[in-house]
């Protein structure tokens, strides 16, 4: 108890209406027993209605202590606002991500389902549905396991639908393994500005973006399957954010048929995605894609691409500080079957039957070309360390030449048969899961 | 023995019945069941008083919410006094309740079970008298902030029917209104932020997490308050009285009377305990506090980064010259929680920020 003592208070003569007062110190003494005595929290109410599990479980999180284990129980459960989480320490489960549900359909308010500000987090064996914005976002924090969660729409894909699934942001040593995400008009799982990161076992189906790694260094990325999205896997850097991202290894994944029009809203990163993209680098260093099984993506099974590529750039300088070019891109040893067929856009549309024919498809990569100037050897081209490596049989490179309007395209260039050192796998430390 | 204990608990139920006569601060995670056990503010025979030492205060540029009136209070104990910051928040000393007091004046029609209530744009309408007729208002909510030698904890009352006291509700509520302007009315849900939702805002610094005072800092203070019943610096009043320490020899300036700097400070107190440098939404590299430069990091040309669909399929957060195009004007025009900003404690349009903005980008030379 702070000491607080009684005292009168006048101001330049100027009366001021206040409640009057004289206490003793014992006097006073006594009311904060009192009082204290009346400030016991009633016990909860035996959960009956929605609102009432609502209502305790907000109150649950909000005087949650570390080491606590917070559980949902099976059913759907309605929540009309935002939950969030302050305290590090915790873990939330449910009973299984198709019995423990927490449905925001119709949420009053909360720009997500639940908000997490916490360190030593695990969220395992529920899903959050129908959010009118993103499902779950991690902001902050180090240690976090998100586990067997599943973020669906459950309407299907739709341009109404919230952004993000699992949406993990600024945080360090990252585990999100066998979740599900469904229906998210921009990414299903999406680790922006992160580091330390594997995601795993999960699968991402008909989102704008099934997978996204964004301005995030060290992740491994493997196991997954991304089907029926806009663009299965997406490994991205946007500019002006406070971390550049990569190192990211993707690999031992299954990405196909990922064919879904583009629903995100214009001006957001993945807008620019066509539709029928398998894995897609933008602007990111050091990614290398190997052994997975991408198949039958209508634009491309791969894609590599700058961000003057993405139409975002306007008439302005991009910040000195931003690299915009992808580089020391490796792949290599992925089973490529279709694909190619039916790119989406008039452009690529065209491109490919002027080259390919009606029937023909394009080549399991596509590069748009924008290089670095200053990264160029004697040949104008880029130099061996920063070059896009593909050592894939007889997968082929299709050079779009986009920086010089496509006036000289290219497939196959030997540029491309080259190797980088390989990166190393991603240690969790310390160890999750 | 057990008339002692009865008596004792009569001496609780009695306690319990009288509101304290006093300020009092209770332990730190021990806030009591009743808004008037700490002794802020007290509601009896119609009205809403501040307890002595109690002192009012008002700032130039309060955060919005919802056009309803808040009256904010500060109580140190005696002899305390709180530290001047030229740039942050005061430092308060530990024992301090910061207090905001949300209440709307009650519109022709209104009714317990059918509260109408007058959209207001002013910060709030207490009386040089210094107290509130509960005939003529309603008070929805008090969110109290308490300083601990640890840090501040925030704890939100809701005020109930009969209006003579105010409930701890950690898990916040949710009221329905029809609010009437001028020439509009409307209905809304007005949510009382649960007790963690106060820290989505209370937490300028997002990785230190510590709750913070947003309001009580020079620039925001720096203007005369009526309730002092004179023209000069409130400022001035706070120090002549004690409760200031540290206080430079002159006041800050005021700020410029501009169309920038009147969006400047409304985007700050609107926006910037989030969208800051350090704040919870510096991933999206958005910084709109009073001392950022009005550059692509305040949105000027600026492409979004995680913003969905509260994109409004729109290019920029600013496009000099095209409010339609901007993305910031977008999420302030609407209400759905995928695309409103701010993200917390608006469930109203506020038709005059908008028009503030609007018209500011809308004079905005240059091309993106």
């Amino acid at each position: 108890m702070l000491n607080v003592r009684d005292y009168s208070f006048t101001i330049k003569g100027k009366r001021i209406r206040h409640v009057s007062h004289t206490r003793t110190t014992f006097i006073l003494g006594l009311v904060v027993l009192l009082c204290s005595a009346c400030s016991k929290q009633p016990a909860n109410d035996a959960v009956g209605t929605a609102s009432d599990f609502q209502k305790q479980l907000q109150t649950q999180l909000i005087q949650a202590k570390p080491g606590d284990v917070i559980t949902i129980p099976p059913g759907v459960h309605p929540i009309n606002r935002g939950l969030s989480l302050n305290v590090s320490g915790v873990t939330l489960r449910g009973a299984g991500m198709d019995q423990s549900i927490l449905s925001f359909k119709g949420q009053l308010q909360g720009a997500e389902g639940l908000l997490v500000n916490a360190s030593d987090f695990t969220i395992e064996d529920l899903a959050i549905e129908d959010t009118p914005g993103d499902g779950l976002k991690v902001n902050g924090g180090r240690n976090i396991i998100i586990r067997r969660v599943r973020t669906e729409w459950t309407n299907g894909p739709h341009e109404n639908n919230g952004a993000y699934g699992i949406y993990p942001v600024q945080v360090e040593n990252l585990l999100l393994e066998e979740s599900v995400a469904i229906g998210a008009s921009d990414a299903g799982l999406y680790v922006g500005q992160s580091r330390n990161v594997v995601v795993r076992n999960n699968r991402a189906e008909y989102n704008v973006a099934g997978i996204e790694i964004e301005n995030t260094f060290n992740a491994d990325v493997y196991g997954n399957t991304a089907t029926g999205n806009t663009g299965g896997i997406l490994v991205f850097n946007m500019p002006d954010l406070p971390q550049p991202g990569h190192s990211t290894r993707v690999y031992q994944n299954i990405v196909s048929g990922n064919n879904t029009d583009n629903f995100g809203a214009e001006g957001t990163p993945v807008a620019s995605v066509p539709a029928g993209s398998g894995i897609v680098v933008n602007s990111n260093d050091r990614v290398e894609i190997f052994d997975n099984d991408i198949a039958d993506n209508d634009t491309a099974n791969i894609i590599v691409s700058s961000y003057y590529a993405t139409g975002f750039q306007g008439t302005r300088e991009l910040a000195a500080a931003y690299d915009p070019y992808p580089e020391t891109i490796y792949i290599y040893d992925n089973r490529f079957s279709g694909g190619g067929s039916s790119p989406d856009g008039l452009d690529l549309k065209a491109l490919k039957v002027a080259m390919f024919g009606l029937r023909g498809r394009f080549p399991d990569v596509l590069w748009d070309g924008y290089v670095n100037p200053d990264k160029l050897d004697a040949s104008g081209k880029l130099k061996p360390e920063f070059g896009i490596c593909v050592r894939n049989g007889a997968a082929e490179v299709l050079n779009a030449d986009l920086a010089n309007g496509s006036s000289n395209i290219v497939v196959g260039d030997s540029q491309h048969a080259c190797d980088h050192e390989k990166l190393p796998a991603v240690v969790l430390a310390p160890p999750l899961g | 023995m057990r008339r002692l204990a009865l008596l004792f608990l009569a001496g609780v139920l009695i306690g319990c019945s009288q509101p304290a006569r006093t300020v009092l601060v209770h332990p730190a995670g021990q806030p009591p069941a009743l808004l008037s056990e700490w002794g802020v503010v007290l509601a009896s025979r119609q009205r809403l008083e501040l307890n002595a030492g109690v002192i009012p205060y008002e700032l130039n540029a309060p955060l919005f919410s919802d056009y309803a009136l808040k009256l904010r209070t500060v109580w140190m104990p005696a002899g305390t006094s709180a530290q001047y910051d030229a740039s942050r928040e005061f430092e308060f000393p530990p024992g301090t309740i910061i207090s905001k007091t949300f209440y709307y004046r009650k519109a022709p029609g209104w009714s317990a079970d059918r509260p109408v209530v007058v959209m207001s744009n002013v910060a709030h309408e207490l009386p040089a008298d210094g107290f509130l007729s509960l005939d003529e208002y309603q008070l929805i909510e008090t969110r109290l902030l308490v300083r601990y030698a640890e840090g501040w904890h925030a704890y939100p009352y809701v005020w109930n029917a009969a209006q003579d006291d105010a409930t701890l509700e950690f898990a916040g509520d949710v009221r329905a209104l029809e609010l009437v302007g001028e020439a509009s009315r409307q209905n809304i849900n007005y949510v009382v932020p649960d007790a963690n939702q106060c820290g989505g805002c209370h937490t300028p610094d997002h990785a230190a997490a510590e709750l913070r005072p947003l309001g009580p800092k020079a620039w925001q203070l720096n203007r005369p308050y009526a309730w002092w019943g004179d023209a000069a610096n409130q400022l001035g009043h706070w120090a002549d009285a004690g409760l200031l320490a540290g206080a430079p020899q002159a006041w800050p300036a005021a700020i410029p009377a501009t169309d920038e700097w009147r969006v400047k400070v409304y985007l700050d107190a609107n926006c910037a305990h989030c969208h800051n440098p350090a704040g919870a939404a510096d991933t999206s590299a958005l910084h709109l506090n009073i001392e950022a430069p009005v550059d692509r990091h305040y949105g000027l040309c600026k492409t979004p980064v995680a913003v969905g669909r509260g994109s409004g399929d729109r290019p920029y957060d600013i496009y000099p010259g095209r409010p339609d195009d901007s993305i910031l004007l977008y999420r302030m025009q609407h209400t759905d929680p995928a695309i409103a900003m701010p993200e917390l404690g608006r469930s109203a349009i506020h038709t005059e920020g908008v028009a503030l903005v609007r018209a500011w980008i809308a004079a905005m030379p240059g091309e993106c």
